[in-house]
């Protein structure tokens, strides 16, 4: 099965869930599609979404929750649906 | 006094780490740098006669941390500790903590922080005082005839507000009696549903504000006033460009504005530096007390300038127990001053932040500039605070002066590695209604949109806001 990195394209913090109270956004091993959001990017005090932008399933995190990322770091892996 | 047995530790980061430390240092003090691991390179870690850091990259976990900051000034033998602005600086239990564990917290006390701090005790502490409030209903209205009665004192335009709303949610406005006949039973059932409470209250709106605040400084026996700041272009409720003194205040209004918060800074026995924040309406002439904020704040210099008082100098004296020795005489307003924020933003999409590495550092040179800044050539900005990367401070004797060796100083400015908010600073000092000072806490939001095109800075390459 082919697999795919999601990448963050910013600096920042990494948070899984909407706000500290929250339900995660998605959990290994859910399906995701393209538009499907997985995460936040804080970057200066402003928030970003991080978008599957695949199909499939999300079989791992590579980032906990609440941890910094660089541009480029690889946040989470994605089967891809064939 | 000599200070020369102090040592005052900064919870603080950034610019204003880098202002405290200058003031500190030429007042003979030692200075302690805290910082979290993300800022070691940083310039406040590395101007500081000591530094220790104290926690990870993010804030909750490192400049927010009372306990951490406590630990290290232990550990440091600091004998007081400045808080700076945002993080721990209006935090009343922080302050009294901190003099718990013997040490001078560079500030008011506690009791002052909390009672300013909350926005009801605020309004009634500044009444007593005889500073006037935004005019509304004393508590909440139940019926339309009450709602009538109390319209004669508030006056229209008027806002009905839900008691249990905030964030600007569960208001109706009402510009006469047949419209608040109209609005009052909407806004009661609009409430009810909302947030289960009908309970609502009126308050003068006060359509074209502008947000102009005094500057006070106590040593906790007098305070004086420091003249007043013109802070009205917002974005998102933060400001972007500020000037001393108000080009909208006449000689006689500032004289009474400035007395009224000298007055209500007596009242208080206030010690430190403080804001008292108002609106101001031009078309009446009136000011409304909104609220205070007790430390210093951001845009002080502007203050500096026109008036040659270092009040982060004097915030650490009177709070090391020098007594103030200026009297408000002594405060006179010389020329005019302006403050453009320069953040890392990129202000043609939207404000997004631009964090990185800086490539390349040029500030500008000549009569009246002053820079407040933590960069250096090669500093990597860390995403992690907020994105206030340099204040420029212009200073000139007239307002026109200063715009004019503002649009100088920015030509010679260049910053380069990040994306900034310098082109909308060169657009708002050529612009005619912000040169004739023509403007309004909403007129940057309405100003913004219709003046993209202005805010591309043509030079950069666009791949530079994605890194």
């Amino acid at each position: 099965m082919a697999t795919l990195d999601i990448i963050s394209p910013l600096p920042g913090v990494f948070y899984r869930r909407p706000s500290p109270e929250s339900e995660a956004f998605v959990n290994e091993g859910d399906q995701v599609e393209n538009t499907t959001v997985i995460g936040l990017i804080e970057v200066m005090k402003q928030f970003s979404d991080l978008t599957a932008d695949a199909q499939g399933t999300l079989i791992r995190f590579c980032v906990d929750d609440s941890e910094p990322v660089e541009p480029g770091q690889v946040v989470a892996i994605i089967e891809i649906q064939e | 006094m000599n200070f020369s047995d102090h040592r005052l530790l900064i919870a603080n980061r950034g610019e204003i780490a880098v202002r405290i430390i200058h003031a500190a240092q030429a007042l003979g003090i030692r200075t302690l740098a805290v910082c979290s691991e993300a800022d070691k390179l940083s310039l406040p870690a590395m101007l500081a006669d000591e530094v220790m850091v104290i926690g990870p990259a993010r804030a909750d976990q490192s400049y927010l941390r009372a306990e951490l900051i406590l630990e290290a000034a232990k550990q440091m033998n600091a004998t007081a500790i400045h808080p700076g602005y945002g993080f721990l600086s209006e935090n009343a239990d922080f302050a009294q903590a901190v003099v718990d564990a013997g040490l001078i917290f560079v500030g008011p006390d506690a009791n002052t922080i909390r009672q300013m701090g909350d926005k009801a005790c605020a309004r009634t502490t500044a009444q007593a005082a005889g500073v006037p409030v935004v005019p509304g209903s004393d508590g909440e209205i139940d019926s339309l005839e009450d709602a009538i009665a109390a319209a004669q004192t508030v006056g229209f335009p008027l806002l009905i507000k839900a008691s249990a709303g905030g964030g600007g949610r569960g208001i109706r406005i009402a510009r006469d009696a047949n419209e608040l006949a109209k609005e009052f039973i909407i806004a009661q059932s609009e409430a009810k549903a909302a947030f289960g409470s009908g309970a609502v209250y009126l308050e003068r709106f006060i359509e074209k504000a502008r947000h102009i605040e005094v500057q006070i400084l106590g040593d906790g026996e007098h305070a004086i006033h420091l003249y007043e700041r013109e802070c009205s272009l917002q974005r998102r409720r933060q400001k972007v460009f500020e000037e001393a003194p108000s080009p909208a205040l006449s000689a006689t209004i500032r004289e009474q504005l400035c007395q009224k918060a000298a007055k209500l800074a007596q009242a208080l026995h206030y010690k430190g530096a403080g804001t008292l924040e108002f609106l101001y309406d031009d078309a009446t002439e009136a000011f409304f007390f909104i609220e205070m904020n007790t430390r210093i704040q951001v845009e002080h210099p502007v203050t500096e300038a026109i008036t040659g008082v270092d009040l982060v100098q004097w915030m650490i004296k009177v709070a090391l127990g020098e007594p103030l020795s200026i009297q408000q005489d002594d405060i006179t307003i010389n020329g005019s001053a302006i403050e453009m924020r320069i953040n890392a933003e990129n202000p043609a999409k939207g404000f997004f932040p631009s964090p990185g590495r800086l490539t390349y550092l040029q500030w500008p040179l000549g009569e009246g500039i002053r820079i407040d800044t933590h960069l250096f050539d090669g500093y990597l900005i860390p995403p992690y605070y907020d994105s206030l990367l340099a204040k420029i401070i212009i200073h000139g004797q007239t307002r026109q002066q200063a715009f004019e060796r503002a649009i100088t100083a920015l030509n010679e400015t260049q910053i380069e590695g990040v994306l900034t908010t310098m082109p909308l600073h060169k657009a708002l000092l050529q612009d005619p209604a912000i040169k004739a000072a023509d403007f309004d806490t909403g007129t940057l939001e309405v100003w913004l949109p219709e003046n993209l095109h202005k805010l591309i800075e043509k030079e950069k390459d666009d791949a530079l806001t994605t890194h």
